[in-house]
């Protein structure tokens, strides 16, 4: 299991308030990788930051290679693919036409003016893989809320993305539903590192090989699902948070 | 010396101008994300205002006094019944929005064609503001600093509105999180429909304040619109402060172009300086929604 | 039937209908000066291409085609009244406009518009090199949506006040009366039929090289562009490459357009090139329908005609029928008649979004 991705002492600084606060963060292959914490923990402002979407001070390095400073698209291709937390495909495109577009970035000028005569066969077999197999016609926007996700992680697989940064997949899912995302996720991280932005516990510990806890814009505890759940900072963190809530509860 | 001061005030009152047309603008673009086309035609409308009271008044000095407010409500009106009527339907839709009022302005222009007639009318100056100042060794014209004491009352007002009263509060709140505003118990139906009533009353209002240094025609506000557009998106989104700066700077730069070649390259120039500028600052100029990209 | 012009042969019969009807039965049945006419009508429809493929599939409302359509006119007009000069009285003659304007030099600028050759070439390659730059300049800083529409737009007015300083272009009357398009007499109604076929043929290669750009691999990119353009860039696309090819193909249509248009017409003026003429292409991309392919050629077509036919007897009337068709079409049928069919289809099923809504 090598380590896919570093991030050393990442700091995202919105007009003085510090959203990222030095994290420290390791993903690597094989691993189920899963970013929890409390509403506003930096969670996503992390993501954005390694994508390329938000400044940061600190170092986040890829195989040896720093990528910090560089575009979206060049941190794209590097190999870090990304969704959002409303899943965001092409609407009017079909699902085949999605998931070919994301298969293409490194595609010469002379092929992008030529009608597309076969889809490629990474686009196929994905087809089946996230289970849309049937929908290769369909256009993306009629597709149910679930498969609007898969989607936009198979459009992550056929781009050869090796580390996968997912803001919360499964959001909006039914229970068999998120059993077949569950299994996807670790089927696909076998060879990549897949990180998960989620708040759903009980698929967390169903479903992840690593958890890392963000508080306040740094790392809380990080390990192993046990690990983290009997870290006592952890239980005051989330206990604290839900005794707020039931006082809330309690009085509206 | 003089020259400099010359050059200087120049910038300034093309400035204020530029500032009177784009500060209504500036709320209903720059704060809504609405490009309203038609903004120059409430303009216009402020002109006629202008020109219809002076016909009924008679006196240059009072009927100014009176125009001024009744080209307020004038443009305001005009600008609530497009919000009800279009504009709210395609809120989603800002491009189409656009297209939408330009057919309003086209109308509107035509109206005033049957109405007042093609050729330009003229109101005339009252006698407190004809003749000049003589400031720092240059003579300014009073009309012009009676526009930009007008501009400096226009901004200072919108401020202290959007700052100090409950409907200002409303307005903000509905600008930085419309669905949070909604839940907290604030029509945004209503904040969108007061909001576009001040910033197209603002439009009537710079229209009244325009006939006094040039004459009216029904495409006078057009020939504002996209100067005053420039301004709006130079200044960045919702930003009150930014569109006087903007303005300002534009009417400066313009003053100054204007000096060492043509009128009509000073246009040429202040457009490669905004293409430039946009190099270096494009932030506040367009809005990145990271959670969700749809 | 939809279906039919979907497939290779249906398009290919698509062509051969409109061929036939372009170089067969209209200079069969018009006469010389309707042919002449529907060659200026066909010069708007050639504008009207790029701005579907820009606007309609690339999202990018660009509301200063003028520009573009001027620069192809004013190099074109440039050379012919070079030639016209030279032919009178001999090379590096002084053309007739420049004359009555006291101007006794010929502009160093104006020297290599004698050569036909350069003519053309700068017809091509000018404007599209300064939509690239442009472009470049504006989508690398993700200036996009009604930014993107405004600078366009002021793009338009500074570009027809600069004219109208320019004495040595014609300043505010432009450059008119040309008597020869490359040694062709244009008073001969041989020639001008000519021309018109030079406008028909074009605009077919224009129809055929969007319809390729559209069933590409990059049609379907530039449309992903349109609808999501961050997620584009998100798997590893410059997004804004990806625009800046609709917006200079665009450019470059709006060019050959303009430079076909002057012999035709015979005067460019700034006044047919600022924002309010720029804005007016727009009308009939929408009304087609902006994101089909023959759609903004129709819908041009009916705009150029109903302009010819009603303004003048009508001019109050018609400037009210054109806001009217303005406000009505964008807000009720954003799709324009070429969506009539599938908004038809919609009420029956309520499935499928419209795309071109988006």
């Amino acid at each position: 299991m090598s380590v896919a991705l570093t991030c050393k002492n990442i700091e995202v600084d919105f007009d003085g308030f510090k959203a990222v606060a030095g994290v420290d963060l390791e993903l690597a292959r094989g691993e189920v990788h899963f970013l929890i914490g409390p509403n506003g923990a930096g969670k996503t402002t992390l993501v954005d930051a390694i994508t390329g979407l938000a400044k940061y001070s600190g170092s986040v390095v890829k195989d040896g290679e720093e990528l910090r400073g560089k575009k979206v698209h060049h941190i794209a291709r590097k190999g870090i693919g990304r969704t959002f937390q409303t899943a965001t495909v092409f609407e009017n495109l079909t699902v085949a036409q999605n998931l070919d577009i994301a298969a293409g970035a490194g595609r010469s000028p002379w092929t992008l003016l030529r009608r597309r005569r076969h889809l490629p066969q990474i686009v196929v077999d994905t087809m089946e893989r996230i289970g849309l197999k049937d929908q290769a016609e369909t256009p993306a926007g009629v597709l149910a809320h679930g498969q609007k996700q898969w989607l936009e992680i198979g459009m992550l697989l056929v781009g050869d993305a090796d580390v996968l940064l997912l803001d919360e997949p499964i959001a909006g899912m039914g229970h068999d539903e998120r059993e077949t995302t569950g299994l996807l996720l670790h089927d696909i991280a076998a060879d990549r590192a897949v990180a998960v932005v989620e708040h759903d516990m009980d698929f967390m510990r169903a479903f992840a090989s690593r958890v890392t806890v963000l508080h306040a814009g740094a790392v809380l505890a990080s390990g192993s699902v046990d690990d983290v759940s009997g870290d006592a900072r952890v239980q005051e963190v989330y206990l604290g948070t839900a005794t707020k809530e039931a006082a809330d509860a309690a009085t509206a | 010396m003089d020259l400099l001061v010359g050059q200087l005030f120049t910038g300034l009152s093309t400035g204020s101008i530029l500032l009177l047309a784009a500060l209504g603008l500036s709320l209903t673009f720059g704060q809504m994300g609405v490009i309203n086309m038609a903004h120059g035609e409430f303009i216009m409308a402020g002109c006629y205002t202008a020109y219809v009271v002076q016909q009924v008044v008679g006196d240059a000095g009072a009927s100014l006094l009176i125009a001024l407010p009744i080209g307020f409500l004038v443009g305001g009106v005009m600008g609530l019944v497009l919000e009800a009527l279009l504009i709210r339907r395609l809120y989603h839709r800002p491009l189409d929005t656009l297209l939408v009022t330009f057919g309003v302005g086209l109308i509107l222009q035509q109206v005033a064609r049957d109405v007042f007639g093609a050729p330009a009318v003229n109101v005339s100056v009252p006698e407190a503001l004809r003749g000049g100042v003589d400031l720092l060794g240059v003579t300014v014209p009073k009309t012009r600093l009676f526009i930009m004491a007008l501009a400096i009352v226009a901004v200072t007002a919108v401020t202290l509105v959007l700052r100090f009263t409950p409907a200002g509060r409303r307005i903000r709140a509905v600008v930085g999180n419309r669905d949070l505003a909604e839940t907290a118990g604030i029509s945004s139906r209503t904040v969108d429909a007061g909001t576009f009533f001040i910033g197209s009353g603002l439009a009537g209002v710079a229209g009244v304040a325009l006939t006094l240094i040039g004459s009216t025609s029904p495409t006078t506000g057009q020939s504002y619109l996209v100067d005053a557009f420039l301004v709006v998106v130079a200044g960045g989104l919702g930003r009150i402060k930014g569109a006087v700066v903007a303005a300002v700077a534009l009417g400066a730069l313009q003053a100054v172009f204007e000096t060492y070649s043509t009128a009509s390259l000073a246009k040429v120039g202040v457009f490669i300086v905004i293409v430039v500028f946009l190099q270096l600052r494009p932030q506040g100029l367009f809005t990145l929604r990271t959670r969700s990209l749809a | 039937m939809f279906k039919f012009f979907g497939t290779r042969a249906g398009t290919w019969t698509g062509f051969a209908a409109a061929a036939l009807v372009l170089f067969g039965l209209a200079p069969l049945v018009m006469t010389g000066f309707r042919l002449g006419l529907l060659a200026q009508f066909l010069c708007y429809a050639i504008v009207a291409v790029g701005i579907g493929l820009a606007w309609g599939r690339g999202g990018m409302l660009t509301l200063g085609q003028g520009v573009f359509f001027g620069m192809g006119a004013y190099l074109m007009a440039m050379h012919l009244k070079m030639a016209d000069a030279e032919f009178r009285n001999g090379p590096g003659a002084v053309p007739d406009f420049m004359e009555l304007a006291g101007i006794r030099e010929l502009p160093a600028y104006w020297t290599p518009f004698s050569s036909a050759g350069f003519t053309i070439a700068a017809i091509l390659i000018l404007p599209t090199a300064f939509a690239v730059l442009l472009g470049l300049a504006v989508f690398k800083r993700r200036v996009k949506g009604a930014y993107f529409a405004i600078l366009s737009q002021a793009l338009a007015g500074a570009f027809a006040i600069l004219l109208i300083g320019q004495q040595s272009l014609g300043g505010f009357n432009g450059l008119s009366r040309f008597r020869y398009f490359f040694g062709y007499n244009l008073d001969d109604p041989v020639n001008q039929q000519m021309l018109y076929f030079i406008v028909a043929g074009v605009l077919l290669v224009v129809v055929a090289v969007s319809l390729q750009l559209r069933r590409s691999r990059y049609g379907e990119l530039l449309v992903a562009v349109r609808d999501a353009e961050e997620r584009v860039r998100f798997l590893g696309y410059d997004a804004a490459n990806v625009k800046v090819v609709a917006y200079a193909v665009a450019a470059l249509f709006a060019s050959i357009a303009g430079a076909v248009f002057v012999p035709i017409v015979g005067i460019i003026s700034p006044a047919s090139i600022g924002i309010v003429p720029s804005i007016m292409f727009i009308l009939g991309v929408a009304i087609g329908g902006r994101a089909s392919l023959v759609g903004p050629v129709v819908g041009a077509l009916a705009v150029a005609w109903a302009q010819t036919a009603l303004s003048e007897q009508f001019p109050s009337a018609w400037t009210y029928a054109q806001g009217l068709l303005f406000i009505l079409v964008i807000a009720l049928l954003p799709g324009g008649i070429a969506s009539i069919a599938s908004v038809a289809k919609r009420f029956q099923t309520k499935r499928t979004p419209v795309e071109a809504a988006a």
